[in-house]
């Protein structure tokens, strides 16, 4: 199936809201790259630079972060048939925690003996790898915590059980190498300031495969709405279903952590913007969630970079600010209706 | 008449409590039938049962002579529809796409709905008079009409066997009349009809009324049959007197509350 066949399916107002993100985060784009520690600029000819080895990549990847977030979210909201679901339930972020720290612990004895900028590139590299491998054995326990994805609510519990167990594991690492903690802390508050054109690619594979098999599957995250037993009267094989969804769910949020951190709250809120905006099953959810999810990311990002200039915020602590009072409005308005 | 659906000494037991406790029945084609009984009867455990959702603690079932459990998910959803009680089903999508759902056993996950699909989603949801509310949200529809677009939703598989658990929960008297009229013009076109089914008096206008206490049959026949009504009248212990009226040149019964 070619994509254009498939939007060609949608209904008119998911592909209006899906040209208007898209337009939406072009624009972002443009100020990414023109968003300097100077202020802005637009002098691309000068700071070709600059732009090229770092805002570049940076912009690209909160979009491809973004991107996996907002479409682990629909498919976590999906799965769970919970509108409350959050890509980090499964013992990812607790997973990554613990492996960042991990190799934050470990290369601060092996950067003792090797020293410069090798440690630094090793370090680096070992981060990503470490948190990406983190969060999916996080998901790997769950799962084998849980004996599989037949019962979701004994899932949901055990990722609350790896979550506690792994997060005491890592309290335990940095007791013995305090020096982890700022590393661990930057880790949690979600930061793109570390993305490299390397990450970027990776980013880009992931999204390029989760999202095609997410949507191929998506009539079985409708089917599901009806209730598990329905979806299984209706012939769809629910253990075999599920478990690929979950794996696609591990992997793309696997990935955005490992090259950003824990981002809150954009997996969360990307689907409920877009379920507010359209009426739509979950094929035009899961892409346009994806497409919302960027240009959040993209959008926190920038005004992350831009608010205190030259210094920046950490990316995460807006969108968790931004994500809670969106939240918090939701609320309000579900509790006075 | 061939069994389409047949069922021997099916046992269910839940938390310790034998719910199903030894039940056979079979189901031929043209037969509208309704399944009665008080809370906590075994029912709905039966149903689902019944359906190949549940695997029975022992016993078995057959769809067309073959054992269900044997039957390749599609193909098995093809023949045989299930409706769950109404409690389940939660989410933003459209009236028109749940409906769409019941199409997902010819065309399968993978494949999409051709026009022949949406002719079928047409029919039953005019069959259920949803059409007006077609492009709202699921959450946003009242109990009736969501009753009335998962209704639309099970007949839109046009199945050889349809199982449905109240199905006339939340409508309005037209509209349970509009559906007991449906479910008896496919029961006389050759589909099996099975109803779990609460409104007594609608039960006794089916072909055949079973009626289940604490797991078991206790009766199994035509409402004509006055020790039918006599058991059913017992298991709901005597909360309705059972009295017949002549209603449109036809003998009816109706079950009158004991106040």
């Amino acid at each position: 199936m070619k994509a254009v066949e498939v939007v060609g399916t949608w209904p008119a107002a998911s592909v209006r809201l899906a040209l208007a993100l898209a337009a939406a985060a072009l624009l972002l784009a443009l100020l990414g790259l023109a968003a300097g520690s100077q202020g802005w600029s637009l002098a691309w000819a000068d700071e070709w630079v600059l732009i090229e080895g770092i805002r570049a990549p940076r912009t690209v990847g909160a979009l491809l972060c973004g991107a996996l977030l907002g479409l682990a979210g629909a498919l976590a909201q999906g799965l769970f048939r919970n509108p409350l679901a959050d890509p980090y339930l499964l013992g990812t972020a607790a997973g990554a925690a613990l492996g960042v720290v991990l190799v934050l612990a470990a290369g601060g004895l092996f950067g003792s003996l090797i020293g410069g900028v090798a440690a630094d590139l090793l370090l680096r590299a070992g981060l990503v790898s470490a948190a990406f491998v983190g969060a999916l054995a996080g998901v790997a326990l769950t799962l084998a915590l849980a004996r599989g994805t037949a019962r979701p609510m004994v899932l949901l519990l055990c990722g609350v059980v790896v979550g506690i167990l792994l997060s005491a594991l890592t309290e335990l690492v940095l007791l013995t190498s305090p020096e982890a903690l700022r590393g661990k802390q930057v880790f949690l508050l979600g930061s793109t300031s570390f993305l490299g054109w390397p990450g970027v690619a990776v980013l880009a594979v992931v999204l390029a495969a989760a999202l095609p098999l997410g949507l191929r599957f998506a009539r079985a995250l409708d089917a599901l709405v009806l209730g598990e037993a329905s979806a299984v009267s209706l012939g769809i094989e629910l253990p075999r279903v599920r478990l690929l969804l979950v794996v696609l769910m591990a992997l793309a949020t696997g990935a955005a952590v490992a090259q950003a951190g824990l981002v809150a709250f954009v997996g969360l809120v990307a689907p409920h913007v877009v379920r507010r905006l359209v009426v739509v099953t979950h094929g035009p959810l899961l892409a346009l969630s994806a497409l919302a999810g960027a240009v959040l990311l993209l959008a926190a990002d920038v005004a992350a970079r831009m608010l205190i200039a030259p210094q920046e915020l950490p990316v995460g602590v807006l969108t968790a600010v931004l994500g809670g009072l969106y939240l918090m409005l939701l609320l309000r308005r579900r509790g006075l209706r | 008449m061939t069994a389409l659906l047949s069922a021997q000494a099916i046992g269910v037991s839940l938390g310790g409590k034998r719910v199903v406790d030894g039940v056979s029945l079979s189901f031929a084609a043209g037969q509208w039938v309704a399944i009665v009984g008080p809370n906590g009867a075994g029912k709905s455990t039966l149903l689902s049962v019944l359906a190949g959702l549940r695997r029975p603690d022992s016993g078995a079932v057959q769809l067309q002579g073959r054992a269900i459990a044997d039957w390749p998910a599609r193909q098995r959803a093809r023949q045989l529809a299930w409706l769950s009680q109404q409690g389940e089903a939660e989410g933003d999508i459209a009236a028109r796409d749940v409906v769409r759902l019941g199409r997902l056993p010819r065309h399968g996950l993978l494949g999409a709905p051709d026009e022949a699909d949406e002719a079928a989603v047409d029919a039953a949801m005019a069959e259920t008079e949803s059409s007006a509310f077609a492009a709202r949200r699921l959450s946003e529809l009242s109990g009736g009409e969501r009753q009335r677009v998962l209704l639309a939703r099970a007949l839109a598989v046009q199945a050889a066997v349809l199982l449905l658990d109240e199905p006339t929960t939340h409508l309005d008297a037209p509209h349970q009349r509009a559906l007991c009229r449906g479910l008896i013009a496919r029961a006389r076109a050759g589909v099996a009809v099975v109803c779990v089914l609460h409104d007594l008096t609608l039960a006794l206008a089916a072909d055949r009324v079973i009626v289940m206490h604490q797991g078991r049959i206790r009766a199994d026949g035509a409402p004509d049959d006055a020790a039918l009504r006599h058991s059913l009248v017992q298991v709901f212990d005597g909360a309705f007197s059972i009295e017949p009226v002549a209603s449109g040149g036809a003998a009816r019964w109706v079950a009158v509350p004991t106040l």
